[in-house]
């Protein structure tokens, strides 16, 4: 296999943005009918790589063979020709048009006048010889995320690709998705087609690739043969050093009821969202994690917890006050702290400094404000408290929060909200998106609140980060939750089979 | 009876002609994601170009041509400040009707002959006559439709083609595309700015148009705001139609005969006051908008393109 002339090589490729060097003379070799992960954290130059291989960046160095041809790349449309095609982790697809539709889009060589009923049979064709089950005349805004992926699969393959680009695929699928999507990968490689996956799962990467190559700051780090490592030698060489996967927490001893809610439903347009009938209670000293498939209710909940969305039915009881259909502002009075999930969006301003950011929450009360007019000395202290206490690295308090970087604008987040919490704690993906050094402060800084008495909802994705920081964990599905597993059921397998929508008799 | 509803239907069919065509344009641009509030400006100053060629040289088919053109240059000025420099579309386009206004009632009293101290107005130039089609023209109260001038006559192909070309042909999705998520069009293969550029520059010749019709075949000659707010209504037409040619005629139509209307009320002296008239298409608009965004089912079908109004910034810069 290994004699045969690479289908794909790229060779130094270097791409700099202002102040980021995202691929540093970086090489990558595909056999056909391989499929190679790129496996790495979050900025390590995976998806800067590819949008350079499928001509949405053009690279400032390096070229790019196929078949051992010299290739120019300049657009999606040029990789397109050459067989090599892109599925991103925003579904390139149009909601208000149909799948048909979607399929043909800005292919080069339609007639004038598209029949999209042959288009319809094709996909038919392509669909029933990969078992990607799809209604070819449904429009895109009525199928679910699973659902849009395998148009994007079948898209790809209706336009011939022959290298199929995959950019954190599982991220949106359940366990059992993640498992049929596996089967197709390995129905087009004994096909003769190979694919190139972006994750920074290792469970993934063992169970999907024959190949794998790690990548940090934008270089190589090692290509291995994936039946020849181990998921701690490629974490090992991911992060550079030795990964603690666990985290230090006191024994589980709940006080008082900090949270009660009953049947609590929202009103809402997507039927998957919307919250039905959610009962759950949460005690001090206690984290109470929430997996789910993303889109499942969980930012509906996060959000109705909060007062930003009324609840249609229900009743909310915070600290045995009722907190039904109160706004925001009385949630945030009641000693309840939010980590949203969209720390850009709606955890920060990053127009404004870090300094501004900080005292967001606290700005109304002295003494930081004194008869309409803000304290700058007394701002100034508290700041710099939280920076030191957290700490945050950032330049000078007046720096503004979109100059830094993810991790240190959730630990911005992080400081505001934890210090201004008094009993309960809304985290979303806390960690989502985090280096492996930020993951572990802020995981840590969530237990260690627990730990002095505060009841946390934790919203994640992630099993290990549910498992490992959660006393019982709720899976949401379809906008209700679904069980409640506690203390020896919290484990891998269980949390998967109830978010596919089963949940076991006994733990009912 | 039958006297009053055919030159009832004929004045409509006159009135909705400049209307439909700077719709079926702007259905267009908007389709492509750009806004263009400059169709009033664009008409009055198309209008005027129409006009003075007219007069000047006789020839209907160059003042055609130069409106059209003067449309067309007016949009690419929109297309550069929105899609290249990626300015406000809103602030662009009022601006576009603020200065063609202004720049049309000037150039209105300095274009025109000496004999007529500059102006022009008052002045009399070739002017699109209605051409009778022999037989149809004699059905009662349809034959308005075929009694007609040929500009009208040529919307009876453009309605049915512009709503082919968007729904059926290749280069129809991939103008919907842009309009949808520009993101996933580039991705897809398609040229975001070039499509964009192409289809304000054609909105702006169809406006162009439309502004000829008015000052050589509806109501001829010039005189300052000879639109009277026709570009206003145009965006209205736009909403109200749902972004669809099909139903732009509609709209046209009933808009139109509001305006026919108002004409034979004017001339019996009723007392229902003009202002009352010219106000009912917004209203009707308003209602529309209401209607669109009240039921999630309506709202499915009647929506706006999904990046209408904000501009494109390509990944990679």
């Amino acid at each position: 296999m290994n004699n045969q002339p690479p289908l794909l090589k790229m060779k130094g490729i270097v791409k700099h943005f202002p102040g980021v060097t995202a691929s540093d003379h970086v090489d990558l070799q595909l056999q056909q009918g391989d499929v190679l992960a790129l496996l790495g954290e979050n900025g390590a130059g995976k998806s800067s790589l590819m949008n350079v291989l499928v001509g949405i960046y053009q690279p400032d160095e390096g070229e790019i063979f196929l078949n051992d041809q010299l290739v120019d790349i300049h657009s999606p449309a040029d990789a397109e020709a050459l067989g090599i095609a892109m599925i991103h982790q925003e579904f390139m697809l149009i909601p208000n048009m149909t799948v048909a539709e979607n399929v043909i889009l800005g292919k080069q060589d339609l007639p004038l006048f598209p029949s999209l009923e042959e288009v319809e049979n094709k996909i038919l064709d392509i669909s029933k010889h990969y078992n990607l089950q799809v209604d070819p005349r449904a429009f895109i805004s009525s199928l679910s995320v699973g659902e849009r992926q395998r148009v994007e699969i079948l898209k790809m393959l209706y336009r011939g690709a022959k290298i199929l680009i995959l950019d954190e695929p599982t991220a949106v699928l359940t366990p059992q998705e993640s498992e049929d999507l596996n089967h197709v990968i390995r129905r087009m490689t004994s096909e003769g087609k190979s694919a190139i996956f972006i994750t920074h799962k290792m469970k993934e990467v063992m169970a999907f690739s024959n190949k794998v190559q790690v990548l940090a700051k934008g270089e190589t780090r090692a290509v291995k043969d994936t039946a020849k490592t181990t998921p701690e030698e490629l974490a090992t060489l991911m992060v550079g050093r030795q990964v603690l996967y666990n985290i230090e927490k006191e024994p589980f001893r709940p006080g008082d009821i900090v949270l009660d809610v009953k049947r609590l439903s929202t009103r809402g347009d997507r039927e998957h969202s919307r919250l039905k009938e959610i009962n759950l209670q949460i005690r001090q000293g206690e984290i109470l994690g929430i997996a789910g498939v993303a889109g499942n209710g969980q930012q509906e909940l996060a959000e109705a917890l909060t007062g930003q969305i009324p609840p249609s039915e229900g009743s909310i009881t915070i600290k045995n006050l009722d907190m039904t259909g109160k706004a925001p502002i009385s949630y945030i009075n009641n000693g309840v702290s939010y980590i949203p999930e969209d720390r850009g969006a709606m955890g920060s301003i990053g127009d404004m400094s870090v300094g501004h950011n900080l005292i967001m929450k606290g700005y109304r009360k002295a003494p930081f404000i004194n008869r309409g007019i803000l304290q700058k000395q007394s701002i100034f202290d508290f700041v710099h408290k939280l920076i030191k206490n957290f700490r945050i690295s950032t330049p000078s308090q007046e720096t503004q929060v979109k100059f830094l970087s993810g991790g240190n604008i959730q630990k911005t987040i992080l400081a505001r909200e934890i210090d201004a919490c008094d009993g309960l704690l809304i985290a979303a993906y806390p960690a989502r998106g985090l280096d492996v050094g930020a993951t572990e402060a802020v995981r840590q800084e969530i237990v260690k609140q627990r730990d002095h008495g505060t009841a946390v909802l934790l919203i994640s994705e992630e099993l290990d980060e549910l498992i490992m920081m959660s006393d019982r964990v709720g899976v949401m599905h379809s906008g209700s939750l679904l069980c409640i597993l506690e203390g020896e059921n919290i484990q891998r397998d269980k949390i998967g089979l109830v978010m596919s929508g089963v949940c076991p008799e006994e733990d009912q | 009876m039958f006297d009053l509803v055919g030159s009832l239907l004929m004045i409509t069919l006159a009135a909705g002609t400049s209307l439909l065509y700077a719709t079926l344009g702007e259905i267009f641009t908007e389709k492509s994601g750009i806004l263009n509030l400059g169709i009033e400006g664009t008409m009055l100053m198309s209008a005027l170009t129409a006009f003075t060629v007219s007069y000047y040289s006789g020839s209907l088919i160059l003042a055609v041509f130069c409106a059209a053109l003067t449309g067309g240059l007016l949009s690419l000025i929109h297309a550069i400040i929105t899609v290249t420099l990626r300015g406000n579309q809103v602030v662009s386009g009022l601006s576009i009707t603020l200065l063609g206004t202004g720049l049309s009632s000037f150039l209105g009293q300095r274009l025109g002959p000496e004999s007529n101290g500059f102006t022009l107005f008052g002045l009399n130039a070739h002017r699109f006559h209605a051409i009778e089609i022999p037989l149809l023209s004699n059905i009662p109260f349809l034959g308005a439709f075929f009694h007609q001038d040929i500009l009208t006559y040529l919307l009876y192909f453009l309605v049915p083609a512009t709503w082919i070309f968007l729904y059926r042909s290749r280069y129809g999705l991939s103008l919907r595309a842009v309009g949808e998520n520009p993101r996933t069009a580039t991705a897809m293969g398609i040229h975001v700015m070039k499509e964009r550029y192409i289809y304000t520059v054609f909105g702006g010749i169809m406006s162009g148009i439309g502004g000829a019709h008015l000052s050589l075949a509806y109501t001829p000659g010039w005189s300052e705001n000879i639109t009277g707010g026709r570009g206003w209504i145009v965006i209205a037409l736009v909403i109200f139609a749902a972004w669809n040619p099909g139903r732009a005629m509609f709209g046209a139509l009933l808009f139109g005969g509001i305006n026919a209307i108002q004409f034979r009320l004017q001339a019996s002296g009723t007392n229902i006051p003009s202002a009352f008239l010219n106000m009912l298409p917004y209203l009707i608009t308003l209602v529309v908008l209401v209607l669109m965004n009240v039921s999630p089912r309506m709202q499915r079908r009647f929506t706006a393109p999904g990046a209408l109004g904000r501009a494109y910034v390509p990944e990679d810069k």
